[in-house]
């Protein structure tokens, strides 16, 4: 069923091993990172509009307080 | 009346907000599942091109990214022309949100496209139709970034820039057919409803790698939309409640 003899004449690839590892390391190391920085991105977001929002509240009470 | 399914209820952030945080795995494990199958037929199963020899496996990856830096552009013209008509908030979002991810897809398509281009042509790069249009479209969606980033008043941003998603729409029809419209180096489509010139499992793997693209842009672009959102709205109430309550 699997076209390929061997592991390393998978890694060849027929001799364009270069070309086709190239292009997919490089498409799955994009597809990897776009995630992780979207998600983390997202996270710091929630922790920085918090943040603000306490802050806001904060500034809020102390000028009912005067 | 009042219980009707209503749609239009989705345009709304408040709702749109936390259904695309329920929808975000489903979309993340349907892009594995069909990456997975997918590079299990087309780079275990296929079998060689007579022609291309093991060089031909880019496809896999080339193809699907170029369909999707395409498609992404149309869907946020789409918005971008909703977005102008009716003045609706969540447009604009969308639009932005989708914009990183068809950069990216258009680069993909070049690099993959670079890198088949050596073996088969000789050259890296050369200036035919295709390859300039889809370097075209990269800088619409560089510009379309770098335009919205630098005007302050997001409603403006979204306008100016929507504009420009519709001028450069023109572009789209030209990257497609400009395999038929010119002499160029970049051979013809793969695949078309009538017949295809492809191995079934050649094309299966396509299909699934296609999928698979798909699925990961929706599933970024939903994690992009909700920073978006919550950003623009965090003076409303349904901002202030999420973030002060418990929910992540």
């Amino acid at each position: 069923m699997i076209y390929w003899k061997s592991f390393s004449d998978f890694l060849a690839m027929g001799g364009y091993g270069f070309y086709v590892w190239g292009s997919f390391g490089v498409t799955a190391l994009i597809m990897l990172i776009e995630p992780i920085l979207a998600s983390r991105n997202q996270k710091t977001l929630i922790a920085r509009l918090k943040r603000q929002l306490r802050a806001e509240a904060r500034a809020d009470q102390r000028n009912t307080a005067v | 009346m009042k219980d009707r399914f209503n749609l239009y209820r989705f345009a709304s952030p408040a709702t749109f907000y936390p259904l695309a945080g329920r929808l975000i795995p489903w979309f993340t494990a349907l892009a594995v599942i069909f990456g997975l199958a997918g590079l299990w037929v087309g780079m275990l199963i296929a079998p060689t091109d007579f022609q291309q020899g093991e060089g031909y496996r880019i496809i896999f990856i080339h193809v699907p990214a170029s369909w999707m830096s395409m498609f992404i552009y149309l869907v946020m013209a789409f918005w971008a022309a909703i977005g102008l008509a009716f003045n609706t908030r969540l447009s604009g979002m969308m639009a932005q949100a989708l914009a990183p991810t068809g950069a990216l897809m258009a680069f993909i398509s070049l690099w993959t496209g670079a890198l088949w281009g050596k073996p088969m042509w000789g050259a890296w790069w050369v200036w035919d139709a295709r390859l300039t249009s889809e370097l075209i479209l990269l800088f619409l969606y560089i510009g379309y970034m770098a335009l919205t980033a630098a005007i302050d008043d997001v409603r403006r941003a979204d306008k100016a820039g929507g504009l420009m998603l519709l001028v450069g729409v023109v572009n789209v029809p030209i990257i497609y057919f400009s395999v038929k419209w010119w002499n160029t180096l970049h051979q013809g489509s793969s695949i078309n409803l009538t017949k295809s010139s492809m191995a079934t499992t050649m094309l299966w793997g396509m299909l699934l790698m296609a999928f698979c693209f798909w699925m990961y842009s929706i599933a970024v672009a939903l994690v992009r939309a909700r920073s978006i959102m919550l950003e623009r709205e965090r003076h409303t109430d349904w901002a202030k409640a999420l973030l002060t309550g418990a929910e992540k």
